[in-house]
Parts: C-alpha cells; structure tokens; sequence
C-alpha cells in the first residue's frame, strides 16, 4: 500500500477526568472507503474533531497526507484544509447564503478564480451530487433534509479534494434516501477517486459502500477490512454485527453474494 | 506550465502536463483561451504526461473542445479522451435546459419601475408589520390576562430568573450609570449657578432631574441595550433551533411559556432598577456638593426634602413600567419573527434594540407633554 492518506497514532484526548481516547490509532489508505464506528459517546466526534483540527488532542500525531496537523499553526494548516472536504451531520450550510454561494465560498477564500468560471464550477458540483439546477439559487431552510445532505457534499468537493471526511451521511433520511445517497457516495468515490471517512451507525450504508472498518472500543480503535471485522471477539463488535438489527443485514448481503 | 503547444505537419499538437486542478484553473483557462482556432484545423491533445486531472481541469478542457468545435477544428485524443471528460458529460446531459433558467434577472427593469417597486413593498411591509406587531401585543396581553389566577401558568419560577437576569445582574451597571449622570448635572450646574450665587440650586437640579427624569430613562435604554437584545435573541435562535415549534407541538403555548414571563419579569425588575438609580444618583449629587461645592450634607438634605414635592419620586418611577413592556415586547416580537437564518437573527436583534430605545423615548416624550397638561 503507498503512504496513507490520513494517519493517527497515539491519540490520546480528555476532558477534566473524562478519557475519551487513549492511545488511538488509525490509518486510511488511497482511495478507500473507510468507516468509524462506535457508541454513542465513544468518541466518534471527538475523533473527527482531532482530525480537522478543530481540537487539539492531549497527545499523539494526525498525519494528512504525510503532515503532522497537530504542530501546524493556523496559517500552515490552510493549504491542507483546501485539500479534504467535510460535510457537518446537519450539513452546517450557511443560513445567509444560497446552496450557489455555500458551494463558492471555499473557493472565494482559496483560490482567486473569475466570476464566471466560479459561478460554472460550482453549478457542476451542484449537479455532480445530483441537485436539480434549480437548488441553486435556494437558501438552505428552503430544501429538504436529504438536499441539505448533498448540498453540504457539493460544498465539501468545492475544491476538487482528493479526501472527504462525511459525518453520518444518512442519518436522518429515510431508507430509500439513504441508499441513494450511499450510492451517490460510492460514485463520487469511483468517479473522483476520493478517498473517504465517514462516521456512521447506519449497518446498511457500511454494509454497501466501505471496504474497511474502524470501531472504536475501549477508547481505542479496531480497524479491519468489513468482511474480517464482523468475526473480531470484541464483544461490542459482535453486539453491533450480529445484533437483532444487523442479523437480517448480514443473511441479506450472504444472499446477494 | 501545464500546456505545451507545438505545431506539427498535422496542425496543433497540445500536451497536457502536470496537474490539472482548481489551483491553476485559472492560468489554464487563459492559456487554453489564448490558443488560435481556425477552421479545418486539426488539433491532437495528448494526455500520457498529466499527473491528475481534476473535475476543474476537465471542465476547462470541455470548454475548450466546445470552442473548437464551434470554430470548426477537428480535435482527437491521443489514445482515449479521459474519463472525466464523459463523468462530465454525464452529470450535465441530464438537465441541460434548466441551468439558463436558473441564470438570474432574465428581464431587468427600469430603474424608475424598480424605484417605485422598492418603495411599495417597504410601505406595504411596514404596514403589515404594524398590524403582526399589534397582534403580538394583543396576544400577549389575552395570554397574560387568561393565565391570571393560575399560578402554574403564570410561571413564577420563570418570572423569577428574568427578574434575576434583567434586574438583579444589571445593578452594577445601572449604578454606575446613574452616579456618573448625577455627577455630571451637578458639576455642569454649578458651573453656572455659581456666577449667579445661587449655588444652592444644584440640588433642586439633580434632584429633579434625576427622580423625575434621567433616573427610569437612563435605566431604561441601558435595560434596551442589555435585555432587549438578549429576549431577541434567545428566542431568536430558539425559533432557528425549532426549539418554539417543539414547545407547540407538545401542546405549550410559546406566549405563555416565552413572552408573559420575560415581560412580567422586566416590569418587576425595571421599576426596582429605577429605585436604585434614582437613590445613586442622589448620592452621587451629594458627595459632588459635599466636595465641590462644601455643602455639609445635612444642609443638601434638606434642601433635597424642600426641592421634591409629593410627586416628584412618582412621577419617574411610574414610567418603569411601562418602559419595561415596551422593552419586553419589543425584544420578544422581534425575536419570534427570526426565521431561517443566522443574518436574519442579528438583524432582527438589531432592529429589536433600536425600537426599544425609540419607543422608550418616545413614551417618555409622551409622558413629559401629559404631566405637563396635568400640572405635576
């Protein structure tokens, strides 16, 4: 495998008496799809935090792309941020502006492109994540739950990145919705060859668009191709691939396989 | 250089180098839009020694191939074009029609016509925003009157933290205010009273000025500034939060649950509030006389005692009151109109805070011509 896109060791993060890592790690290859699973209050989020830098973690190293993230400053971090997108779990659009300028701005504060070209660029990520063109134009309150997800999608591939960061792309859609847009997911993978991290609990949407695993237990991380972690011993792990829920996936996917 | 043109027996040959991305579309926009295209002309592009082609390289390279087409050139790839070039034609083919709709002002209008229209719609929406205004104030009031006699809804632990929130935490300030004001009558005062050897007045001026006046009104806009932003606010991003269709949706009146409590809370703080400067203020133009004008204080006492009458102290502190509502309702409406946006929020902040001072002024004036028809 050539060098890992994103890589953290030893993370360690606490809040006053409460550890919330210790000791994590996490690696993600070129072009994989890689999912973070956990309970909730495992520390999902905190994970993601550490990784943006939205949150400096107590101890340990978060390497994007080769670079160690946690000793950048602000200013030597901004080259990397244009490199990955993120799309927030509400989509965390701007209120005030259209989905047209949510999709433009990472590029007003990057790169110096003409109008033209930004106003082009945009309407073709809007499209890319399968908006009808005339989103555009709309302010965030005025779209749907599932059309926020995409337009948050459209605004993280603003500046072409090679990695995206998704934080639970389909909560909150209905099941029909979800597959679409873990379709979506897998195309845009495909297409763009991005490399994805995606925090989810949705079994289904693991089920159909990652090719490896991370569950975080013990505040650390178990991380496996999908088909090798369903049989880890963990007996979290075994709760949530072989619960109630996840039974009827599994004898689904043996089917279709 | 991400363009390397040579021109071989055949016409054009275009070699496409390096990366292809949004960091150097815009130089590759201008070197592809610098590239001369004739008719008949035959234009090889080879691709073997880009290193990435981005979706923005690719859209530069389709506009590119759409001149060319357009201007008559026959262009060929070097073995086969690059995927992103057909990813693109995939996501635009679907609705091709729909994006020249979306391209705004298909018909602008004159100025004069927009002039006009600009006009209107602030006449109309000013209109109606009275009318929504004067709604809320009357719902306000048939909320507050039905839940009289009823101590759970009339939510006195609510009540209570609002007078804890609008008036007890604002005494500091309010205190400073009035001892500053007060000393500032009284130092300007006795600047000129003194050529006119009736120094004795400063009292008269302070007192007066302060029970009747400076006191609630100066209480008041501090009181705009502090609490009047923060009901905006609050229910503002409270609406944003979906927090007030929440509170409808388990069957709890908002008017009851947010408003009636934040004005019954101002109205008892407000008029506490006012006590407190007024008795600052009086104590501010003692010590300035004690030390500036060495007047023992039993004497500026005194001459306090003679300078009020009956009404002087009621005059002011009957105005609380009703400052305090106009505050309230001015905060709270303006914070339940918040809608959709966080721009939306601080405007409608903004506008709760400047009508608050406005209204506050105004009733006032309306106070000073009333007592005056009334001789107190």
């Amino acid at each position: 495998m050539s060098e890992p896109v994103l890589q953290v060791q030893g993370l360690v993060n606490r809040f006053g008496r409460q550890l919330v890592h210790d000791g994590l790690d996490m690696e993600v290859g070129q072009d994989e799809v890689f999912g973070i699973v956990g309970g909730s209050g495992a520390g999902k989020s905190v994970l993601l935090r550490s990784i943006l830098g939205l949150q400096r973690p107590q101890a340990g190293v978060v390497r994007i792309n080769g670079q160690d993230i946690t000793r950048l400053s602000e200013a030597q971090l901004r080259p990397i941020k244009a490199r990955y997108g993120v799309a927030f779990q509400q989509g965390a659009l701007y209120s005030g502006l259209t989905v047209l300028q949510n999709v433009q701005l990472p590029m007003i504060e990057h790169l110096d492109l003409p109008a033209a070209a930004r106003d082009e660029l945009a309407i073709l990520k809007i499209r890319l994540v399968g908006l009808p063109a005339d989103a555009a134009v709309k302010y965030p309150a005025q779209l749907s739950g599932g059309m926020v997800k995409r337009a948050a999608i459209a605004r993280a591939l603003s500046l072409d990145p090679g990695l995206l960061f998704l934080d639970e792309p389909t909560s909150g859609l209905d099941p029909v919705s979800a597959a679409a847009f873990d379709d979506l997911v897998l195309y845009l993978q495909k297409q763009l060859k991005l490399t994805i991290v995606m925090i989810t609990h949705d079994l289904d949407s693991i089920f159909r668009t990652c090719n490896r695993v991370g569950v975080i237990v013990n505040r650390r991380m178990e991380s496996d191709t999908l088909e090798r972690i369903v049989d880890h011993p963990d007996p979290w792990i075994q709760a949530y691939f072989h619960g109630e829920r996840a039974r009827a996936r599994l004898a689904g996917a043996a089917h279709g396989a | 250089m991400a363009l390397e043109v040579s021109r071989t027996a055949a016409g054009l040959q275009l070699d496409l180098t390096g990366e292809w991305g949004m960091r150097e579309f815009a130089a590759l926009e201008e070197q592809l839009a610098a590239l001369e295209l004739n008719q008949g002309q035959k234009v090889q592009i080879v691709t073997q020694r880009l290193t990435s082609l981005e979706l923005s390289g690719a859209w530069a390279l389709r506009q590119f191939l759409g001149r060319a087409r357009a201007a008559g050139a026959t262009v060929n790839f070097q073995g086969a074009p690059p995927d992103q070039l057909r990813l693109l034609e995939e996501t635009l083919k679907e609705s091709e029609a729909p994006a020249s709709a979306a391209s705004p002002a298909a018909a602008a209008p004159s100025v004069e016509t927009e002039a006009l229209v600009t006009i209107g719609r602030h006449a109309v929406s000013a209109g109606q925003d009275l009318v929504q205004g004067l709604a809320f104030v009357g719902r306000t009031v048939t909320t507050f009157l039905g839940s009289i006699g009823s101590a759970q809804r009339l939510r006195p632990i609510s009540v209570a933290r609002h007078v804890y929130d609008t008036g007890i935490t604002a005494v500091p300030i309010v205190a400073l205010i009035a001892f500053l004001i007060s000393v500032i009558i009284a130092y300007m005062s006795a600047q000129q009273l003194r050529g006119l050897g009736v120094d004795i007045y400063v009292v008269d001026l302070v007192t007066i000025g302060v029970l009747r006046e400076l006191g609630v009104l100066l209480t008041s806009i501090i009181v705009a500034g502090r609490s009047g932003s923060s009901f905006a606010a609050e229910l503002g991003s409270m609406q944003l939060n979906e927090e007030v269709d929440a509170l409808i949706a388990t069957g709890v009146d908002p008017f009851e649950a947010l408003v009636v409590p934040r004005v019954l809370g101002l109205v008892i703080a407000l008029p506490l509030l006012t006590i407190v400067a007024d008795l600052i203020g009086l104590l501010g133009g003692a010590l300035l006389c004690r030390f500036l004008l060495d007047m023992p204080l039993s004497q500026y006492v005194h001459r306090v005692n003679e300078a009020i009458s009956a009404t002087t102290f009621w005059v002011g502190f009957m105005k609380a009151p009703v400052f305090a509502m106009l505050i309230a309702l001015a905060g709270c409406y303006r914070g339940m109109q918040v809608r959709g946006s966080a721009r939306e929020l601080g405007r409608l902040v903004t506008v709760a805070v400047v009508q608050a001072i406005f209204f506050v002024i105004l009733a006032d004036a309306l106070f000073a011509v009333l007592f005056m028809e009334l001789n107190i």
